[in-house]
């Protein structure tokens, strides 16, 4: 006769795996207290994390997806569908380069190879000093004034290759300084 | 004496050419030259190939200037000391705002206050006439609101032109504890900007609509869908909801009225597929943009299943005016069907881009040349986009096409959003069609099957055909796959990507050849 096995203690909340650091967690914990009763607060959360740490980890994605009572796939789901969610580390400055037809017909192809060649990178890349990110954008709503981009927040118009490579040297200037 | 007042702009578009480095420069020059001036920082005119536009308001009137760079300011304030006020003689000086053509010709209903008012005063605003409509709303029954938006004849402006009243009607008449209005500020259309400027340039009248269809459909709460790629129209809107808040515009008892009306900004993440609005229905929910069946109709089963009002940013702001002058006033504006004023936005190769908010029933071609005139390269005109992405590419044949719904359907084209996207004879409309697959296949929702596979499969064809392998076969191929997408598709992305490629292909086959692509390049 085999004696009983001692009693398991099944918690109730399971511990998602993460790699974030305590930081990093702490954020991410903070962004779902502060709007998790919002009805339907994942895209609200998902903007603050992204705000907050410059990109959305993966590892994230288990400690929200407890907080809202969803499922991984379902988490998943919605940060992969957007194109702003930036999913990976890198580049302490965003640019949105415009794509769209009314910079199209302002000359967006040759400022878009421009600025890849000056850069060195391609879109969702991050050039190798770590200051830039490059992205693709459909569209800043500045139609009568491009070729357009945005550089973080900041929407710039009639954006030749001159005035790109000053807007880049800016950028940049203000990385080291910051 | 008191300050003089002068203005320069807070749009996004101004700021993007230099307007804030402008507005510090006027700044420090007065201040150097000890002259006491209040800087206002407005909304856009929408002249906007002139842009930072200064406008310096003497004896009442205000005068423009423009574009103003921060090292012509010293030489405008000596031309002010040295001839008077006015500076009429300068190189940049355009006389009285109100003079110029472009601003004088339009009928500017939805954009009365835009570029005029201060965007971040709800006392500048109620000086301006706003929130008459309100007042007018608060003293009628719903069903008498609804009536007076169904008689205007206002239609929804984001594109699809459906009349307002019928869905504010149908929420009206729909059960439901909890019903919702959502405006769809998902302005994603390349070639529009007008949601962008209203927002930026009059944030209120943006409330006052959304809050009188509230009233007018027993909806009290309502969400403000915007793009992430319009952060200055976010700051605009927030601070003029907590003014309206704060003032009770918003929120418990209405002006005492005892109606109550909650308003708050979501923001999206890069989805053109939100801007339909079932997908941004969903969005807001938190879930994948991803486009429902209809029915049931959002009016019936919208936002968290409740009956929902969703409509355009233009749309709710062209509601105030149409309360305050009464629907008679606003249909005596337009042909046919289409009945008010659309802001038409110029943009692209053209020379004169901006926004032009007139009654429907101009033709095309005025509006390109006599507005914009013609385009900024200074070469002919080849191709015009009309409707944004999903719009069909018009040769100059066409553009005797006078704006209006109809005609443009009739044409197999659509005014969609009112956006005028300009190409001059540079413009590869091979690339162009190809463009529109592509961009359909990056922003398909995946949820059907036409648009998601149909839009490579597209890129894959238009490259084949122009490559000249098997040309003729390829072009039946791609027909035949555009009506599967025409047909097929579950909502417009699919459904309307056909246009701009069969547009292209049929008004300028010479592109899709490759001996005469080969014979152009040479």
């Amino acid at each position: 006769m085999t004696s009983p096995s001692p009693r398991r203690v099944i918690p109730i909340k399971v511990e998602p795996p993460s790699s974030l650091s305590a930081e990093e967690r702490a954020s991410v914990e903070r962004a779902c207290a502060r709007l998790k009763a919002l009805p339907g607060a994942l895209l609200p959360i998902l903007h603050a994390v992204q705000e907050a740490m410059g990109f959305v980890p993966k590892d994230s994605v288990p400690l929200i997806a407890r907080e809202l009572n969803l499922s991984l796939a379902e988490v998943h789901g919605v940060l992969s569908f957007y194109h702003y969610f930036r999913k990976e580390r890198g580049g302490r400055h965003v640019v949105h380069l415009c794509r769209a037809e009314a910079c199209q017909a302002l000359g967006a192809a040759a400022l878009e190879a421009h600025a890849k060649r000056s850069l060195g990178i391609e879109f969702h890349g991050t050039t190798a000093d770590g200051a830039i990110r490059l992205e693709p954008v459909y569209c800043l709503g500045n139609c009568a004034l491009g070729p357009s981009l945005m550089i973080d927040e900041q929407l710039q118009g009639r954006v030749s290759a001159q005035r790109f490579d000053a807007l880049m040297a800016g950028t940049r200037a203000r990385v080291e300084r910051g | 004496m008191s300050a003089v007042k002068i203005f320069v702009p807070l749009d996004a578009a101004a700021r993007s050419v230099g307007a804030d480095e402008t507005a510090s420069a006027i700044a420090a020059e007065a201040q150097r030259r000890q002259i006491d001036i209040e800087l206002i920082r407005n909304g856009s005119r929408g002249l906007l190939w002139l842009e930072p536009l200064v406008e310096v308001e003497v004896a009442g009137r205000r005068y423009a200037y423009g574009p103003v760079q921060p090292q012509d300011v010293a030489g405008l304030f000596a031309a002010a000391t040295a001839e008077g006020s006015a500076a009429q003689h300068h190189p940049l000086a355009h006389g009285l705002t109100e003079e110029i053509p472009y601003l004088k010709r339009q009928q500017r209903l939805t954009f009365a206050r835009v570029g005029i008012t201060d965007p971040r005063s709800l006392s500048d605003y109620l000086a301006h006439g706003g929130y008459r409509g309100l007042a007018a709303a608060l003293e009628l029954q719903p069903h008498q609101i609804v009536a007076s938006v169904s008689a205007s004849g206002l239609r929804g402006r984001g594109g699809a032109a459906f009349p307002a009243g019928i869905k504010w009607k149908t929420v009206l008449g729909a059960a439901g504890a909890q019903k919702y209005i959502v405006c769809n500020a998902d302005e994603g259309d390349s070639g529009t900007f007008s949601d962008r400027m209203l927002m930026e340039g009059d944030p209120f009248v943006l409330i006052e609509g959304m809050t009188i269809a509230g009233l007018a459909t027993g909806a009290t709460r309502g969400y403000i869908y915007l793009r992430w790629e319009y952060p200055d129209a976010k700051r605009a809107l927030e601070a003029a909801i907590q003014a309206a808040y704060a003032a009770r515009y918003l929120g418990e008892n209405i002006q005492g009225s005892g109606a109550c009306f909650d308003l708050e900004v979501r923001m999206g993440a890069g989805a053109y597929i939100c801007g339909e609005e079932t997908s941004l229905l969903e969005s807001l929910e938190g879930k994948r943009g991803q486009v429902r069946f209809k029915p049931p109709l959002p009016a019936i089963a919208g936002l968290f299943g409740k009956p929902t009002v969703i409509n355009n940013v233009i749309t709710f702001a062209s509601v105030p005016i149409i309360l305050e002058r009464g629907a008679e006033y606003y249909q005596h504006f337009g042909m046919g069907r289409s009945r008010g004023t659309l802001p038409m936005q110029l943009a692209g190769n053209i020379k004169r881009g901006g926004l032009v908010e007139i009654a429907f029933g101009m033709s095309l071609r005025e509006l390109l040349y006599e507005y914009g005139g013609g385009s900024s390269s200074g070469r002919p005109i080849r191709a015009v986009q009309v409707g944004g992405p999903l719009g069909a590419y018009l040769p100059e044949s066409q553009f005797d096409t006078p704006l209006d719904y109809e005609a443009f359907a009739e044409i197999k084209g659509m005014l969609g959003h009112g956006g005028i996207v300009v190409f001059d004879d540079r413009v590869d409309m091979a690339a162009q069609a190809r463009y529109a697959m592509e961009f359909c296949a990056i922003e398909s929702c995946g949820k059907c099957t036409p648009c998601r596979i149909g839009s490579t499969r597209g890129v894959e064809v238009i490259d084949r055909l122009v490559a000249g392998q098997n040309a003729a076969e390829q072009e039946i191929l791609l027909r035949d796959l555009c009506e599967t997408l025409t047909y097929g598709s579950l909502c417009a992305l699919g459904g309307l990507t056909p246009y701009p490629v069969l547009s292209a292909l049929n008004h300028f086959p010479e592109d899709f050849v490759k001996s005469e692509r080969a014979h152009a390049s040479a």
